[in-house]
Order: structure tokens, then C-alpha cells, then sequence
């Protein structure tokens, strides 16, 4: 039950935003438990964004990912 | 973000398995436990214990917010729906099995039960029919605290109440290295729940108990690095608490949602199914709220409920004792279609997803 899913922020009017979960359909979410501007992407769970998905850290994992599984030997 | 592919990239998925292959001689046999039903789903969805090498064993806790809610709570949220209160729930929850009946045959009985997306539609409901009053079963660990918080603490309509079944996952975390033949040698820390409470209530479990502790995202590339991380550990014999998911979880966690549970709720001690009591593990309303708590403004309460069947393994699936094919049941008495036990009803019980996806496991 703690699935969430990640939405990008279209518009914010005070607590509520519009969300786009990636396919063009915009649902309200209430907001008022994070810092999110419009153009950011939060998570979503039950109808309340969680957190904010910070996008530099999502492409740092990646490539962190690559360089762990680099450094380390067979 | 279209990098959002390489999370489940296969090549990178192999990669990742050929390196705790080659770690697991060294790491001797290593049992990781997770305690959310979104990994159990990932691991059996995608299939990733077949990845794994025999030494490497992933087991699931109790991580199922739904399937932990005891009988006697069920039971509490029959009575008021039996008293002509509107009892407002998330789906999950409508057939968890109570010590008579579950709230779905409390709705069959002509009670009036409704199924809510987000607490916020329980606030609404009442707001538009003001002549009925409404209590919302806010069930959930961490992840789902929070929005009930906020609409406790934002005036809510005076026809509107709250009987509260939230949790708290790092007691149920220290319970499971109490059991003693249960030997686990890591943990992954559920990445939602992490997302609220942040990093510094797993430390203990490296600090104190030796325990390599991970928290990990959702992606299947999340959890089978996760292992990786943990396996690693083992094999250097070291024990450190790791963030695989720093795109969501900031070591602080989100600290606005942890005011407002801290605004709302006290912590208190709490039953959990199939595992008993444990101190500091359940949220209760604060006093200030106290017009708002179903349990004291309708006065019920039920001391015990019955929260296993007689054959039901579940208490013993949710520890992670046995899996759900070891319970004889499973499949058998007790199916996604008619259900016994909690760990069959929840789409995140662990029996329930193991259904869904048998295929996968066989």
C-alpha cells in the first residue's frame, strides 16, 4: 500500500496541483506536505505528493550504478 | 525523465547479478529481509530471485500495512459502520478478514461503506452530506500518515472522524532480529516509508545490531542493487546503513510531513496481526484532536479480536517464517478470489502477489 508514483507538477493553486502521471491525463493532488513548484516531478501515494523526485540525483544514481559495477572486480 | 527506462534496463539487471554471484563465496549464505509489499511485488513480478545465487535468500517482514491491521480494529470499524456511521477506507482494506466479518460483508448487510482514493475524499463526502456522519479507517504505515495528519489538523467537518490504524515500521524491523531462528544478515528499508521518516531511524540497526541496512527504490535495478549492496557488506564483513534511492530519500526525510504527524499523533504501543504487540509502533490522535477520534466519540473499542483461522498460516508469512507455498492453504482454501487470511486479501500481501504471480515462481 505505500506505492507511489511519480507525476510532473502543470499547475499549483495554493494545496492542490494539477499532475501529469505521463500520459496526459491531469489529476488534483494535494501538495501541502511538500515543496513543489511547477515542472517539478513528485511522488504521489493516495492522493498526496510525498516528496519531490529530485531529477540531478535520479541521473546521478544511473551513473553511479555504472561506476560501482565498474570499480568493482570479478 | 526518459532515463526512467534504465531502471529496468535487463543488461544492466544481469550485470548486476553476475557481480553478487561472484561475491556470494565470500559473503557465505546471506538472508536479506524486506519489510514492504511493493518489493515483494518487484522480486516476484519481475522474477528476481531467480537471479539470485542459491547462498542468497530474500524473505519478506511485515510489509503490508494492510495485512498487519488487527482483527479487533476491523472488528471496531464493523461496529461503527453496524452504529449507521459512513465507514470511508482504502480498497485493501474492504475484505480484510475481521474476528465475525470483514467491512465488505458489513456493506453486504446493508451497512454503508465506501471505498476512498485519498483521505481528502472522505473530507469531501462529509462536506456534502452534512446530515450523515462519516468516519475515515486510516490504515498505512509512514508513507500514509502523513495525509491523514493533514486533514485532521485542517478543520475537518465536525461530522467527520478519524479511527486511527496507522504503524510504524523500525519496531516491526527490531522485532524480526528478536526471532531467533529466523537469522536474518540484512535489511532493505522500504524507500517510501524512508521518504518520510528519512534515514536516522534505521541506524540502529548497523550500529546495534550489525546489520547491513539498505534502503532501496522500487525499480527492479533498485532492489537488485539493494542486494548487491547488502551481499558486498557481508562479504567485507561490514555493516553500514546505505541510501540506494537518493532521488527520493533525503537522509532528513521529508521533515513538513513529520511535522505534521508529530502535530497530529502520539506514538503509543499497538497490536499488529499475526505478531502481537509492539511498544511505540502505532499512532493514536492527539488529545486536541480528541473530538476527532472514532474510538472516544462513539466509544468503541474491542480489546481482542480473532486474528488467525484455524490452518491459517499468515502469522507465520508475515515474519517471513515460510513462504506462502509452504502454508497449506495457499491456493488451495485460500485463493485471491475467496481469501482467508490478511496476506491473500491486500493487493501487497505477500500470499496475494505470490498468487498473481505464480507463473514467475514456478
Amino acid at each position: 500500500m505505500c506505492l507511489a508514483i511519480p507525476a510532473k507538477v502543470m499547475n499549483i493553486d495554493g494545496n492542490k496541483a494539477n499532475v501529469d502521471f505521463g500520459q496526459g491525463v491531469l489529476r488534483e493532488v494535494n501538495v501541502s506536505l511538500v515543496e513543489a513548484k511547477v515542472g517539478d516531478y513528485v511522488l504521489v501515494h493516495a492522493g498526496y505528493a510525498i516528496q519531490v523526485i529530485e531529477e540531478k540525483e535520479a541521473l546521478e544514481t544511473l551513473s553511479l550504478w555504472n561506476s560501482i559495477l565498474e570499480a568493482t572486480p570479478e | 525523465m526518459a532515463e526512467n527506462l534504465k531502471f529496468r534496463n535487463p543488461e544492466l539487471a544481469q550485470n548486476i547479478a553476475a557481480k553478487i554471484k561472484s561475491l556470494a563465496p565470500k559473503a557465505g549464505k546471506t538472508k536479506i529481509c524486506h519489510v514492504c509489499g511493493t518489493h515483494e511485488w518487484t522480486i516476484t513480478h519481475y522474477g528476481l530471485r531467480s537471479l539470485l545465487p542459491e547462498d542468497v535468500e530474500v524473505i519478506a517482514g511485515p510489509g503490508c500495512p494492510v495485512c498487519i491491521v488487527p482483527a479487533a480494529e476491523i472488528d471496531e470499524a464493523v461496529q461503527l459502520a453496524q452504529m449507521g456511521i459512513v465507514v470511508t477506507c482504502f480498497g485493501d482494506v474492504l475484505r480484510v478478514p475481521g474476528s465475525k466479518m470483514s467491512l465488505l460483508e458489513a456493506k453486504a448487510g446493508g451497512a454503508d461503506v465506501r471505498i476512498v482514493y485519498a483521505v481528502s475524499d472522505a473530507v469531501e463526502m462529509a462536506k456534502h452530506e452534512s446530515q450523515k456522519q462519516f468516519a475515515f479507517f486510516a490504515v498505512g504505515f509512514e508513507t500514509t500518515a502523513p495525509s491523514t495528519a493533514v486533514e485532521a489538523l485542517g478543520n475537518p467537518p465536525k461530522n467527520l472522524s478519524f479511527l486511527v490504524s496507522h504503524r510504524l515500521i523500525p519496531p516491526a524491523m527490531e522485532l524480526l532480529l528478536g526471532v531467533g531462528d529466523l537469522q536474518i544478515d540484512g535489511f532493505i528499508a522500504p524507500g517510501h516509508v524512508s521518504a518520510i521518516i528519512g534515514l536516522k531511524p534505521y541506524e540502529l540497526f548497523p550500529r546495534v545490531y550489525r546489520m547491513p541496512t539498505v534502503v532501496a527504490g522500487f525499480e527492479p535495478i533498485d532492489v537488485l542493487m539493494a542486494i548487491y549492496m547488502i551481499v558486498k557488506q557481508q562479504s567485507e564483513g561490514t555493516a553500514k546503513l546505505e541510501n540506494e534511492y537518493p532521488r527520493v530519500v533525503k537522509p532528513e526525510g521529508n521533515p513538513k510531513a513529520l511535522e505534521m504527524m508529530n502535530k497530529a499523533f502520539t506514538v503509543t504501543g499497538g497490536n499488529w496481526r499475526g505478531i502481537g504487540r509492539l511498544p511505540d509502533s502505532a499512532l493514536q490522535l492527539r488529545e486536541s484532536l480528541a473530538d476527532y477520534d472514532a474510538r472516544l466519540k462513539y466509544g468503541v473499542h474491542v480489546e481482542q479480536g480473532k486474528d488467525i483461522l484455524l490452518g491459517c498460516e499468515c502469522h507465520l508469512v508475515i515474519i517471513g517464517k515460510i513462504k506462502p507455498n509452504q502454508c497449506p492453504m495457499f491456493m488451495k482454501a485460500c485463493t485471491p478470489e475467496k481469501p482467508v487470511g490478511a496476506c491473500m486479501v491486500s493487493s501487497e500481501g505477500t500470499c496475494r502477489v505470490w498468487a498473481k504471480n505464480v507463473a514467475i515462481q514456478a
